[in-house]
């Protein structure tokens, strides 16, 4: 079920979810100035709308500097590797039913790959930047999408067992009954602590970590290569909430509205989720983001999936 | 988690109340009577400069942003040739208005200075004084205080007895 238009569709994916995630930070922005009872930036345009165009002349027009003591080549090349890795997962992602750049069969091992894929940009970054709060946020990350993966990868399988494939166009195909939230729900509570984990938001976002690390692993990042590891994480926001929406909510299934609509407004539904959680919890102490990692979600993500698979046997 | 929820739904809650944020430009914050603002130069009710160019105010300012220089007018009046003040420097502390002898200067609610230009920032003399008493309008200082000057002798002053001649023994 590939698109009958695949350059349009790459483009389409490519120049939608770049533009959607700058505006994010706009959304973002305005959100969290609502639940701290302020109005945000409202001013540029209408709305302040165009606050966005604001911030992209403003990071465009700034020098870009390369500290002199950088590694220079890894440097520039780690906040590339966040982007393109971001934009690969959302290449397999279904939007709807022909707005899709390629069809895997292996879709969702793909995403995982590529989400691993990233935690390279972030250690790389935090390396090449050769100073101590880059470095310390780079390990965090290391060690903190590490013990992350290993659980939301498992309580994936859940999902997968049910769904009885890991092509994710079959996986939204097998929820037209019911959404796999109901039967999946552990799994669903998983995912989305490890997601928000794996885009490194608020109450994860230890390698950032601005109270601590100065900006931890983009210390020394300024200019677009600052701008492109934020679009990378704006985009790594929107692609673990379509990941939801697809895996877990019934992707673009939905009575009257057309399905992209429906899969955006579910999307858009857990952007903001992803936004209260930045507005309201404090973050994790370090060894308390390890420990519930290994000895909470792993153990629930391991018998989640044991009684899944159980029953999936049983039921045959 | 339970309290974490409760937290995510408390501040959910938020997007009904209302905004604490004033719009700035189109309303205005409440000021209190007596902010300290910009700072003004006053005149007696008739007229006059009520400075006297003593030099208080730039001693007592803690960041020195108050220059003068003291000159007499043909009345044997003093009053400052210049006085500048630099509020790129000043803290609106309201120390001046506080060591003024003669409430010639004062400071006013108004805040609204912003400039694009540095030097715009100081203010001169002309700037700085303004055509009414300010904030005691009857007072003035050269009726009230001992000094002689052009058409007030010693002891002609209001409320001031005339000076006693200590070489006569008459009551």
């Amino acid at each position: 079920m590939t698109s009958p238009y695949p350059i349009a569709a790459i483009a389409g994916i490519l120049i939608v979810p770049l533009s959607l995630s700058a505006m994010l930070i706009w959304v973002e922005r305005r959100l969290l100035a609502v639940w701290q009872d302020r109005y945000g930036p409202n001013r540029v345009g209408p709305f302040g709308l165009l606050q966005v165009v604001a911030d992209m002349i403003k990071i465009f027009t700034k020098e870009d500097w390369i500290p002199p003591f950088a590694d220079k080549a890894v440097f520039v090349i780690a906040p590339m590797i966040v982007m393109v890795t971001v934009l690969m997962s959302l290449a397999v992602v279904p939007f709807a039913p022909g707005i899709i750049v390629v069809d895997l069969n292996i879709a969702l091992l793909f995403f995982l790959g590529m989400s691993s894929l990233g935690v390279y940009s972030i250690v790389l970054a935090g390396w090449a930047s050769d100073s101590k709060y880059s470095l310390l946020g780079g390990m965090r990350a290391a060690a903190q999408m590490i013990s992350y993966e290993v659980f939301m990868s498992l309580s994936l399988m859940g999902v997968v067992l049910l769904a009885g494939s890991f092509s994710l166009t079959a996986i939204v195909e097998a929820q037209r009954k019911l959404w796999f939230v109901v039967p999946q729900f552990l799994g669903f509570v998983l995912f989305l602590i490890a997601g928000v984990a794996e885009a490194r938001r608020l109450p994860f976002d230890l390698p950032e970590a601005e109270a601590e690390l100065v900006a931890g692993f983009h210390s020394e990042y300024s200019g677009m290569k600052f701008g492109m590891f934020f679009v990378g994480e704006y985009l790594g926001l929107i692609l673990i909430s379509s990941m939801i929406t697809v895996l877990f909510f019934g992707g673009w299934l939905g009575p009257w509205l057309p399905p992209i609509v429906w899969f955006l407004i579910k999307m858009f539904g857990f952007i903001c989720f992803f936004i209260l959680l930045r507005a309201s919890l404090p973050r994790l102490r370090f060894d308390q983001l390890m420990t519930w990692g290994w000895k909470t979600m792993l153990p629930l993500a391991l018998v989640n999936l044991l009684i899944t698979g159980a029953i999936v046997v049983a039921w045959k | 988690m339970w309290s974490l929820l409760r937290t995510m739904w408390y501040v959910l809650l938020h997007t009904f109340h209302k905004r604490v944020t004033i719009q700035y430009p189109e309303e205005k914050a409440y000021l209190a009577p007596r902010t300290r603002g910009r700072i003004i130069l006053s005149r007696d009710p008739d007229g006059g400069e009520r400075c006297v160019a003593c030099n208080l105010c730039a001693v007592v300012c803690p960041v020195d942003c108050i220059a003068l220089q003291a000159t007499e007018d043909k009345n044997e009046r003093r009053y400052p040739e210049f006085f500048r003040i630099n509020f790129s420097r000043c803290i609106f502390c309201g120390y001046c208005e506080d060591a003024c002898p003669t409430y010639a200067i004062q400071l006013t609610p108004d805040f609204e200075m912003g400039e694009y230009n540095r030097q715009s920032l100081v203010y001169e003399k002309e700037d700085l004084m303004i055509d009414g008493p300010g904030k005691y309008p009857g007072y003035n200082y050269w009726r009230v205080c001992g000094e002689k000057i052009a058409g007030k002798d010693k002891g002609e002053a209001e409320n001031e007895a005339r000076p006693v001649d200590l070489r006569s023994l008459l009551p």
